[in-house]
């Protein structure tokens, strides 16, 4: 198991986002995050990584453990961070860097490496998401979908056990959000993938499995053609009546 | 009504006070006492020996008296504009004033007087060759000491620094006349009388040229003054020694009016050199200073937030002058600087608090995603900061920088107040060598815009070029 979450809780102030979530995922997995919004699905993947901290319960991620309560800016989180990737839905390239460098920033002073290693790397993850002509861009000069591809690349330069995606897509025009599903749909296999997302399409035609979130709860969690089909409860029903 | 006002104007000197009913008198009430100053027991009322003279003498012109403050520096040029009537301020007879403004006979004699510190052995002008004399700008002592162009001359606006400075050691003498000498220098314990009489200098009356029945009319009443024993009544009120009036010349050979030459303008870009020195020193530790400001009152802890918000508000809110008189004069006996490092540690103290808000504004400016990024990558917040804010902050930062630095390059010429000779005090120097404001006024001008132009030029280059850097503006069509 590369994730493992047993009873996770917590609240922003009075209000209960996540009430309890069990969930565990196998190493290689694509898990599309559905649901209405509120849900839980952005917080639950933030506390995955530490970004959130939680209230009560277990994570355990790529082979280490985040405690209850543990800060954001907690320095044993840096170690996981190495080791879980994040594309987040706004698009957070680094402006005064181009994308050469923004895929190679962490690779060369977190992880310390030598710098033709990275940037050999860091070339040809541009080019496997289909931007290797445009290593000297800044971020202004590129689309959306171009940077949210640059932003997959910088993730994947870190070369996580596990990449962690937040809404990917939905900052993009629709023609650019082809673009991202692609690159998506050829990572997937190659490397464990929790994606929150109201892609429909992918979620069924690429997640391993589905997991939809309700009030802060995982009410379904299987395959796309048990969940979809026969969901098991009337709020899940009722989500994919209205998004499908 | 406006002819009236034509012909009161055209009116000779005398005529006109007759007609105003009173006689406007000029001096600088930072002069203090004994000359001419707020009553302490009653600050609404002035005080001291020119007004008990200017009194008696309205008294004799048959007009009232109303005094009219005015920065001593430029009492002169205040009464050729028509701003009052007369000076009577401890002005001193020099040739060069004769040349310029009508004088009175003199109504009080003094003596130029060096003051060493006790036990000192410099204690003549010759013995102070190579050393630091300090005295008062535009006054008699500044000329007599101009004429040793090895002494090196400390320049002051007040009477009580130049001998506090002595005190201290930053300079070995003080050069001033004897009214000065026994109620500011001499009241100093540790301080004495190295040469009682350097030379002889007298106060007289200053008015307008073209007011000659005016002056007649002072010399008629002094001179009726002196006669009836008034004047010596106010002396001996005051305290003042009255010293004989001597028939050897009243100070040495004047020097001829400077001329504006080449020497003149060396001088002048010199000044310009210190003050592009002072500010670009002072930025340099601005805007560190700031920075650890702006950092430790965003991530700081509580107690250093705390400690970084009352830098920042008390610098920002007390003036710059207001630092620099404590840093050289306040906490001297502490802390020992010398004038330019204590210019460079006051502009840059100052300046400090105001980058700390440019660099905190700019920090902000920043999307709470950047940060977040650069967490899940797995920085660190030290690298965060050094890899991914900074460098973002430093460019929004860049324009009020620039901003400021040309704000600090005209600021700077505020540490003349603590000696230091820069672009704006050459400038006030020359204009009263040369009596004329007009080309050292405009040369003072033109090299200050010489300096902020090419540093406004700079940091615009740099932010384009900042902005710019990435690949060739949009070859390759966003597919």
């Amino acid at each position: 198991m590369i994730v493992r979450v047993e009873g996770l809780q917590k609240s922003f102030g009075a209000r209960q986002v996540l009430r309890g979530i069990d969930a565990q995922v196998r190493k290689g997995e694509t898990i599309a995050l559905v649901g209405p919004s509120g849900g839980g699905k952005t917080t639950f993947l933030r506390c995955l990584n530490g970004l959130d901290s939680f209230d009560a319960g277990l994570v355990e991620i790529a082979g280490l453990s985040i405690a209850p309560r543990t800060q954001p800016d907690a320095p044993e989180l840096r170690a996981l961070r190495t080791r879980v990737g994040m594309v987040f839905q706004g698009l957070y390239l680094f402006p005064h860097l181009n994308a050469l460098e923004n895929v190679m920033l962490a690779a060369l002073h977190v992880r310390g490496e030598a710098r033709d290693v990275v940037e050999r790397r860091a070339r040809a993850l541009l080019q496997r998401v289909g931007l290797g002509d445009r290593a000297a861009a800044r971020p202004r000069q590129l689309s959306g979908g171009q940077q949210q591809r640059v932003a997959i690349a910088r993730a994947l330069a870190m070369e996580p056990e596990i990449l962690l995606l937040d809404e990917p897509t939905s900052a993009l025009d629709p023609q650019m959000r082809g673009e991202v599903l692609m690159v998506l749909r050829d990572l997937a296999g190659t490397c464990t993938m929790l994606v929150v997302t109201h892609e429909m399409s992918f979620a069924c035609g690429v997640a391993t499995r589905i997991w939809v979130f309700d009030e802060g709860r995982l009410v379904e969690d299987g395959p796309a053609s048990e969940v979809t089909v026969n969901p098991r409860s009337e709020r899940a029903r009722a989500f994919f009546r209205a998004v499908t | 009504m406006a002819i009236g006002l034509v012909v009161l104007l055209a009116a000779s000197g005398l005529a006109r006070i007759r007609a105003q009913g009173e006689v406007q008198w000029a001096g600088d009430l930072q002069g203090g006492e004994p000359y001419v100053f707020r009553d302490p027991r009653n600050p609404a009322t002035l005080v001291g020996f020119e007004v008990d003279l200017m009194e008696a003498l309205a008294k004799k012109l048959a007009v009232r008296e109303r005094f009219v403050q005015n920065d001593w520096s430029n009492l002169v040029p205040s009464l050729e504009r028509g701003d009052f009537d007369l000076i009577c301020n401890g002005l001193e007879d020099t040739e060069a004033l004769r040349q310029r403004i009508l004088l009175s006979r003199p109504y009080f004699h003094f003596a130029e007087q060096l003051v060493v510190r006790r036990g000192s052995t410099l204690r003549t002008l010759d013995a102070l060759r190579g050393h630091r004399v300090g005295t008062l700008a535009s006054s008699l002592a500044h000329q007599i000491l101009r004429a040793h162009p090895e002494i090196e001359i400390v320049l002051y606006g007040g009477q009580e620094e130049p001998y506090r400075d002595l005190q201290l050691g930053r300079t070995d003498a003080v050069l001033l006349d004897s009214v000065i000498a026994a109620r500011y220098g001499l009241t100093k314990p540790d301080l004495e009388v190295a040469d009682p009489d350097v030379a002889r200098g007298t106060y007289v009356i200053g008015m307008r040229k073209g007011d000659e029945d005016l002056r007649d009319a002072v010399d008629a009443a002094l001179a009726q003054l002196g006669a009836s024993g008034e004047l010596t009544r106010i002396f001996t009120k005051w305290r003042l020694p009255e010293l004989p009036a001597t028939s050897h010349p009243v100070a040495p050979e004047q020097p001829p009016p400077a001329t504006f030459d080449q020497a003149q303008v060396m001088l002048f870009f010199g000044a310009a050199g210190v003050t592009l020195a002072l500010t670009l020193a002072g930025m340099a530790l601005a805007i560190p200073l700031g920075l650890l400001l702006a950092l430790s009152r965003l991530y700081g802890r509580a107690p250093a937030r705390f400690l970084s918000h009352a830098y920042i508000e008390v610098f920002r809110g007390t003036p710059v002058l207001l630092q620099l008189y404590i840093l050289y004069y306040g906490i001297a006996p502490l802390v020992h600087f010398s004038a330019p490092a204590a210019a460079i540690l006051g502009l840059g103290l100052n300046y400090g608090a105001y980058e700390a808000e440019v660099h905190r504004a700019a920090l902000q400016a920043i999307p709470a995603g950047q940060g977040e990024a650069a967490a899940a990558l797995g920085m660190s917040r030290g690298q965060a900061l050094r890899l991914v804010l900074l460098p973002q902050a430093l460019r929004t930062a860049l324009p009020a920088m620039t901003n400021d630095l040309i704000a600090l390059l005209k600021d700077s010429s505020l540490v003349s107040v603590i000696t230091v000779v820069e672009l704006t005090k050459q400038m006030t120097i020359t204009a009263v060598d040369v009596r004329s404001w007009a080309l050292p006024g405009a040369l003072c001008a033109a090299l200050y815009f010489a300096m902020s132009y090419p540093l406004a030029r700079l940091a615009a280059r740099l932010e384009a070029r900042l902005e710019n850097s990435g690949e060739e503006p949009a070859a390759v069509p966003a597919t």
